[in-house]
């Protein structure tokens, strides 16, 4: 029997402070879960009060929004048509340089280089993006403007040029750990039928790692939807249905931007409305997320 | 072989490899689109900014006159709101993460959890602006405060901050789990011994690296309804009387300096654009220095060896 003041006894206490660190412990990782209901739930609230104003039929297909104008108009494909045009030149920049730029650092590149490479990558990843909005407006729109004589001041072109930028070094990045990961196995096997670098990259490595290179793709494309700054500073602030990346328009995020820069009374129109255009930009995120999610899981190739 | 065939074949060998070449440097011209960036960054700010470079563009309020407007009420915004930020993201995050690694059974509810942080690295950051103005500002009474804006940069660095204790954590092997259970130690006092000092190094760089990009974040803050124009401080933390700590400055109006910035970005004369190159710069030259700051950490720490 051991006594009760020994080293030895049993410490009830000591069991109970272990299960209460584990509750707290929980509830700091449940705040994840209780963040996304909060966005959720605010979201829909507030967009279920402007769905009162607006009906939905319209919101889906009239091509004009006008929210803050006395004839009112909800068609938020007016922003939608901007959103996907800067995303599409964004899109068209980041993603031949990016692929490149993998392949190059995963087959090419010597250790050394890859080691001064990445981390200024890295280190453009990390620029605030009122900075590239900045250079958008005042470096890259003027440029242009040497070219295209007829470019306006604000245009969807010169935001969705640095909006590629932008991504680079995240697609870039997630495109070289997908090709890393492929097997040595199949690098040495081509080389040994006489195949090149650049072939063995190209029609080996690339394809086994194209899982992990669409998915790197679509998290671009989903960061530049969500992009703000570059196309509030740079791309206009009306809203504009035309798919040409030439003239101005503002995109969702722009809208968001732009109308709480304004005086914002709590419960009007305008306050809801940038729940309703947010609830839009969150779906579309959501659901390249989880495609990409999908895509990864769907077709990798296990080896 | 006949000579014909070997001549062929040597002169197919050499036109793959010239194609080799011409890809490497396809491949170093890409890289260096992106090096230049960041060079054409510094130097244009720093070129049309430098000239507003003083200290009194630190210790002035900005004002109608470009000339004479400064930082000075964007700066201290900035310290007070990542205050906020570190003082409510990391002890959180940290926990998470802690939890996610060691101690979460491999039920639904995990799976929850883990589904919910890799969504919340996914989620645009304007969508955290507008849970802010509803939750935060509204629904809680906070107001368009340094509160509001820290816990809404808080929780936007949250997955962040999750995700590297947990790579952190798992990096450690599993001895030394073993090693102090069997000298009878409870796994809290695993965790607080071990694990957690053996794993701050790496937890910091992720830190920084999260705390650099919520100082340079603009639109969830603008969206929340942060003011662009400020011309005066919060109320000092410190007191002189008792209790001679204050909390007023936590419900203080605000600006930040990415706001700053935007604000004199969008006015037309160049005077003001000066000014936002000015700011530029220093953001910049924050965000850069922090980044790279964690960088080299990681190699130090990478260095230094995996057990």
């Amino acid at each position: 029997m051991i006594p009760a003041h020994s080293r030895f006894a049993r410490r009830p206490l000591r069991h109970w402070r272990e299960r209460a660190i584990e509750g707290i412990l929980f509830l700091a990782a449940f705040s994840a879960v209780a963040t996304t209901i909060a966005i959720v739930a605010i979201l829909v609230y507030e967009s279920l009060g402007f769905f009162e104003h607006a009906p939905l039929w319209d919101f889906l297909t009239d091509t004009q929004w006008s929210i803050l104008f006395a004839e009112k108009h909800y068609g938020i494909l007016a922003l939608i048509s901007s959103t996907l045009v800067v995303t599409g030149v964004a899109l068209l920049v980041a993603a031949p340089l990016g692929t490149i730029i993998a392949i190059y650092l995963s087959e090419f590149a010597p250790h050394k280089l890859q080691e001064t490479i990445k981390p200024t990558l890295e280190l453009l990843a990390g620029v605030p993006t009122v900075v590239y909005g900045y250079f958008a407006l005042l470096l890259v729109t003027p440029v242009l403007q040497n070219f295209l004589p007829d470019l306006p001041g604000f245009n969807r072109l010169s935001a969705g040029i640095v909006i590629g930028v932008l991504i680079i070094p995240q697609l870039s990045s997630l495109s070289e750990d997908a090709m890393r990961a492929v097997p040595m196995a199949l690098r040495e096997a081509s080389y040994a039928m006489g195949a090149t670098r650049l072939q063995t990259a190209i029609k080996v490595v690339l394809p086994a790692a194209i899982s992990g290179i669409v998915a790197a793709y679509i998290l671009g494309i989903s960061i530049a939807i969500g992009e703000t700054m570059v196309v509030t500073v740079a791309a206009g602030q009306q809203p504009n249905f035309s798919w040409n990346p030439m003239e101005p328009g503002a995109t969702i995020t722009a809208y968001i931007a732009q109308v709480s820069l304004g005086d914002l009374p709590h419960g009007s129109l305008e306050y809801q409305s940038i729940f309703a255009a947010g609830l839009v930009l969150m779906i579309m995120t959501l659901t390249l997320n989880v495609t990409g999610h999908l895509v990864r899981r769907r077709f990798r190739e296990v080896y | 072989m006949p000579a014909q065939d070997v001549q062929e074949i040597r002169q197919l060998v050499a036109r793959r490899k010239r194609w080799d070449k011409v890809f490497a440097i396809l491949g170093l011209l890409s890289m260096m689109v992106g090096v230049m960036t960041l060079l054409a960054l510094i130097i244009d700010m720093g070129i049309d900014g430098g000239g507003r470079l003083s200290w009194d563009f630190f210790t002035s309020y900005p004002s109608r006159h470009a000339e004479r407007a400064g930082i000075l009420s964007a700066w201290v915004g900035t310290a007070l709101v990542m205050l906020v930020t570190a003082a409510a993201a990391i002890p959180l995050g940290v926990m998470a993460g802690i939890y996610l690694e060691e101690y979460a059974p491999r039920n639904w509810l995990t799976n929850l959890i883990e589904i919910n942080v890799t969504n919340l690295a996914a989620v645009p950051s304007i969508v955290y602006g507008l849970l802010a103005l509803g939750l935060f500002v509204y629904q809680l009474d906070f107001g368009q405060s340094i509160l509001s804006a820290g816990l809404t940069l808080a929780l936007m660095i949250l997955a962040v901050v999750i995700v590297v204790t947990r790579e952190a954590i798992r990096g450690i092997p599993a001895a030394i789990r073993e090693g102090s259970y069997a000298l009878g130690a409870t796994k809290w006092q695993t965790v607080k011994d071990h694990l957690l000092p053996y794993s701050m190094g790496r937890i910091l760089t992720g830190i920084i690296i999260g705390m650099a990009s919520a100082i340079g974040e603009t639109a969830p803050l603008i969206t929340m309804g942060a003011l662009t124009f400020i011309a005066f401080l919060p109320p000092a933390p410190v007191e002189s009387g008792f209790p001679y700590l204050s909390f007023d400055w936590l419900f203080a109006p605000f600006t930040v300096m990415p706001i700053q910035m935007f604000n004199w970005v969008s006015r037309p004369q160049a005077a003001f654009l000066e000014n936002a190159a000015a700011a530029g710069f220093v953001l910049l030259g924050m965000t850069l220095a922090m980044n790279a700051l964690a960088i080299w950490l990681r190699f130090r720490f990478r260095k230094r060896g995996n057990w």
